[in-house]
């Protein structure tokens, strides 16, 4: 009876979603992204592809988890051959560690424009072309009719977008389905081995459009994102309060 | 356009009547093309007694000297040293075999003016086939100095001359004294009093010809035929006969490369850039379609706009690959349009494909796919973002063989480029590097342990786990300086770095830590 209810609420619930123009893109769903539990928080449990995402970065370190957790996502993305653009005005990236992350480096163009103006205009035409597996802007500043551009350039080519800001002075609202702000946490060495762990990341969704927020403390492990066991996290951060 | 109606017509007359036609030739002769052509470029040496030499078994040997030169006594395959004890200030400079070549070859290309059929005969020489050419010029003996004053104007020392065959005119270009055009039918009598040497026939037989007493044609030219052929060989006979017109020879002609220009023309000069967009987009079609019907593609070309006030405004485009799509080569030109200044207004547009590649058709695909690099609509975004941010901006990396971070990666050139090498995964790397290295205060109490904590702009990071160390050695042959000993290091807030200490542990000294890179 209950299951039944269920059944009929979340159907009633996709169909709400599909009066409000959400599109789940049908023939990618079948792409595991490899978000673990996180899928919980998307949109019919689907990450939103054809969709602009936002980064947030405080911290200068934040860049690089920033970084890891686009690379494990657009990994999948690129799985089928296709092209990704990473537009920014002073790249950093190291092609060699992408490969860690089972990209094809030599499937990704790096442009490194000179203004945020320009990072901003490539980013925009790069969206545009259709078929692309993922657009990647450091974008530092968006403002709302900018980000409007951006969205209405994904809406009709398809195309995932991702925009890292470092830094930024204005959180103003924009068009981007969701927010995101990734940090780095202590790694934990299996079998109290030495050395430095697999990378773990705490993972704050702090907008999702048509789903909902959360925090996640996930650990990259072997191509994929594993949620880190609950009690070992509350050591961690019963050790961080007390150090 | 002018010359190219007057030969149409006259290769007409020709279908006609070709029967009637004597034949014609000019040969010229470059005396000193190589110096002439280093002459022209740098006028210093232009007074300067000057020789190009190659080394030959260790001897500087004289290849080509300039008319001063010559005149000093100083010949071809002369020893330099020993040039240099008659003009002891003699310049010298390194010939390069492959300019010769093409040289002549652009002189042969600037000739077309003079005749339809012009050949290379190389080292130092043109062959051209004038019939019906030098009425136009207003008679032979005009028209074969107009050629020759053509060339001394340009800076060139050359010799020429016209006759009903090609071997006649080559002997009386290269050796003749005082007669240049040989009236039809007469080249048998100018030939008589020329060397043997005037017949391009082999040194061993010039030489055997000159021992035997035959130092002029005149000498042997009644001799039977059968007797020649076994005392000097078929070549004698061949080329003797060739230079009396007794046997035919052939040129083959240069053939210039088809040039992709269309050129629009207005009878109000334009000032608006709606104006502009007219124009380009009807040149556009035109040359796309030129392009289209011989299966080719353009990836650079420039748009030409003369103002009335004599200016030109110009802009470029480049294509990663070779398109004839008016709508991608007009959004390319679009970027810039705004930078022609029209001022009191443009009367000529000019578009000129300045390379032109073979372009297949690209099979069209039914079904939407991924878009791959190679993908047209792919290049062509990226045209685009070149056109606007340049394509030293733009990057796709390639895995290298070295183990020196900055240099395990290249810049590949084109979107064809596959690396041979595969990309290493079993170290560990930082998915950000800087580009340069940037000093960092450590504090590390024992060699060859990481660090126990280091500062970074300001903020001091305890460092709680760490690898390494990884020692990564300078390459030698690219670069000589210290080696690096890497080690990947975890703050207390789980933020990873890849630090290096530059050398070995020295202690007390300072300024060798340096950090390089966050890993995810």
């Amino acid at each position: 009876m209950t299951s039944s209810k269920e059944n009929i609420i979340s159907q009633l619930h996709r169909e709400i979603l599909s009066l409000q123009g959400f599109k789940t893109t049908r023939s990618l769903t079948d792409i595991d992204l490899g978000f673990g539990q996180i899928t919980e928080a998307f949109p019919n449990e689907v990450f939103p592809l054809a969709a602009v995402h936002e980064f947030i970065n405080v911290e200068e370190e934040n860049e690089a988890a920033t970084t890891g957790f686009i690379a494990s996502i657009i990994s999948a993305l690129m799985k089928n051959g296709g092209a990704t653009v990473w537009v920014g005005s002073s790249l950093t990236i190291f092609p060699v560690a992408l490969k860690t992350f089972g990209i094809s480096p030599e499937h990704i163009f790096f442009i490194n424009a000179p203004t945020q103006r320009e990072v901003l205009w490539a980013t925009e035409e790069a969206l545009k072309c259709e078929g692309l597996a993922a657009v990647i802007g450091e974008i530092r500043e968006i403002t709302f009719t900018e980000s409007r551009r951006l969205q209405l350039a994904v809406e009709k080519s398809r195309v995932t977008g991702f925009i890292i800001r470092s830094s930024p002075k204005n959180h103003q609202v924009n068009t981007c389905v969701s927010r995101w702000r990734i940090s780095h946490l202590q790694s934990e060495p299996k079998d109290d081995l030495p050395g430095i762990g697999f990378p773990r990341w705490n993972i704050e969704l702090l907008k999702m459009r048509n789903g909902r927020t959360g925090s996640w403390q996930v650990e990259w492990t072997m191509g994929k994102l594993e949620n880190i066991p609950q009690v070992v996290l509350h050591t961690e951060e019963g050790k961080r309060k007390a150090s | 356009m002018k010359i190219s109606r007057r030969w149409s017509c006259i290769l007409k007359k020709e279908n006609v009547k070709p029967v009637d036609m004597h034949r014609r030739f000019v040969t010229i002769w470059f005396r000193h093309l190589k110096t002439d052509w280093i002459s022209i470029r740098r006028p210093a040496f232009a007074k300067l007694p000057f020789v190009l030499t190659l080394s030959v078994h260790g001897k500087m040997v004289i290849t080509s000297a300039n008319a001063l030169a010559e005149k000093q006594g100083i010949n071809i395959g002369m020893a330099l040293a020993d040039a240099r004890a008659i003009i002891p200030s003699l310049e010298y400079l390194d010939d390069k075999p492959e300019p010769s070549g093409k040289l002549l070859q652009s002189i042969a290309e600037y000739c077309i003016r003079f005749s339809p059929a012009v050949a290379v005969d190389p080292p130092d020489g043109l062959i051209l086939e004038v019939t019906g050419c030098a009425h136009l010029w207003g008679g032979e003996t005009d028209y074969l100095t107009l050629m020759i004053n053509r060339f001394k104007g340009m800076g060139y020392d050359v010799r020429a001359a016209m006759a009903d065959t090609i071997g006649a005119a080559w002997a009386i270009s290269r050796f003749g004294q005082s007669q240049f055009v040989i009236e039809s039918g007469q080249q048998k009598f100018a030939l008589l009093h020329l060397p043997p040497a005037s017949l391009r026939i082999d040194r061993e037989v010039v030489e055997l010809l000159h021992k035997l007493g035959l130092t002029q044609i005149n000498d042997f030219i009644g001799i039977p035929l059968s007797v020649l052929r076994r005392r000097f060989g078929e070549s004698l006979i061949k080329q003797l006969n060739q230079a009396l017109g007794n046997e035919e020879e052939f040129i083959l002609p240069v053939q210039l490369p088809a040039t992709f220009e269309e050129r629009l023309s207005c009878l109000e000069p334009i000032v608006n850039i709606a104006g502009i967009e007219i124009a380009l987009r009807r040149l556009l079609e035109i040359l796309c379609a030129r392009l289209k019907m011989e299966d080719k593609g353009l990836r650079s070309a420039s748009f030409k706009c003369y103002r009335v006030d004599g200016k030109i405004e110009q802009i470029s485009i480049g294509t990663n690959r070779a398109s004839h799509s008016i709508v991608h080569l007009f959004k390319l030109f679009e970027l810039k349009l705004g930078t022609i200044e029209p001022a009191l207004g443009i009367e000529l547009f000019i578009l000129e494909a300045a390379k032109v590649e073979e372009a297949p058709p690209v099979q069209e695909k039914l079904w939407k796919g991924t878009c791959g690099i190679e993908n047209i609509k792919f290049l062509e975004l990226m045209d685009r973002i070149a056109g606007k941010i340049g394509t030293a901006n733009i990057h796709r990396y390639l895995p290298d063989e070295h183990y020196w971070p900055e240099r395990s990666i290249k810049s590949a050139s084109s979107v064809k480029e596959k690396s041979n090498t595969e990309w290493k995964t079993d170290k560990l790397r930082p998915i950000q590097l800087l580009s340069t290295p940037q000093h960092i205060e450590v504090t590390a109490p024992v060699p060859d342990y990481p660090p126990m904590n280091f500062r970074y702009k300001n903020k001091l990071h305890k460092i709680k786990k760490a690898d390494g160390p990884e020692r990564i050695e300078q390459e030698w042959w690219i670069q000589e300086g210290e080696h690096r000993d890497y080690y990947a290091v975890e703050d207390e807030d789980g933020n990873r770095y890849w630090l290096f200490r530059s050398g070995h542990y020295t202690g007390d000294k300072r300024n060798q830590w340096f950090i390089h890179g966050f890993f995810a």
